[in-house]
């Protein structure tokens, strides 16, 4: 699309807990220097960071990328993880998988995809078994 | 409510952000589960909770909530300060567990609030 104003990408560590939501914090602060109003900054952070936790303690990491244009912002997460074997199930409000580590720090309330859902506009998950996931998510300004 | 009567009613000492006692606080919300708390946006809003991870300071960051409470006596470490200050939050603690912090807090007229975007 010609009329992107900018694009970001981050690598998304799999190993260091602490570092999620670092891509998500950078975006959003990088919208709010563009000048989006702040219900838009929120569900586009909001969504990514489940979407950037979601890489981190069910896949092993990936990437993530940002396309920012006046009227959409579209976040594609990418990751080599293991997959998801039932997205509809997935999608439910309190289904998690997520391991007692991951739940020690507050995550794996099994609202993330949920969440997701709710803050985009659209949410497009491919999904291939031992291959991957791919996360798209637009957001409408 | 302004922050300086959730220090007063939480007996709370403050970690980092003084300087912002006189900010209004309308809805708080009570969880130690983040994604629960992502579910649910509301403006000027405070976190209560139990965990000192750095998780919590990015879910603060991404829901616009600037005040904080840490309940059971639970101590922040200097990593966690320090993304709470760079990102001009208030931090609290208070000895109170969640349920009783909530509750005191609600009793005043700290509402669970509306939901926004
Ligand atoms: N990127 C991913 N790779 C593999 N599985 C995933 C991924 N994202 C989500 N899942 C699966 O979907 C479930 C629900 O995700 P979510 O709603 O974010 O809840 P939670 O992360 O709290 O478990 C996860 O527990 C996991 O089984
Ligand atoms: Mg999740």
């Amino acid at each position: 699309m010609s009329d992107i104003v900018k694009t970001l990408h981050y690598d998304v560590d799999p190993k260091d807990f602490d570092s999620v939501g670092e891509a998500s914090g950078k975006t959003k602060n990088v919208l709010r220097q563009l000048g989006f109003p702040p219900e838009v900054l929120r569900r586009v952070a909001i969504a990514m960071y489940e979407g950037e936790i979601n890489m981190v303690i069910h896949a092993n990491g990936g990437t993530a990328d940002v396309e920012i244009s006046p009227k959409q912002i579209k976040i594609t997460l990418k990751d080599n993880g293991p997959g998801i074997p039932d997205i509809e199930k997935a999608m439910q409000k309190g289904y998690s998988t997520a391991s007692e580590e991951a739940r020690s720090l507050g995550f794996g309330a099994g609202m993330g995809l949920f969440n997701m859902d709710t803050y985009a506009d659209e949410l497009n998950i491919t999904t291939k078994i031992g291959v991957g996931t791919t996360v798209e998510m637009i957001i409408r300004t | 409510m302004k922050v300086k009567q959730v220090i007063q009613i939480l007996d709370s000492k403050i970690i980092t952000g003084e300087e912002f006692i006189e900010n209004d606080v309308f809805s708080a919300c009570g969880s130690d589960l983040m994604s629960d708390v992502l579910a649910f946006v509301k403006d000027q809003g405070m976190l209560l909770t139990g965990l000192v991870n750095p998780q919590v300071i990015r879910t603060a960051e991404m829901m616009d909530i600037h005040t904080i409470v840490f309940v059971r006596g639970k101590q922040p470490d200097d990593s966690v300060k320090e993304m709470a200050k760079e990102r001009d939050m208030v931090i609290l603690t208070t000895d109170y567990p969640l349920y009783v912090a909530c509750g005191k807090l609600y009793e005043a007229g700290l509402s669970g609030g509306r939901p926004t975007l």
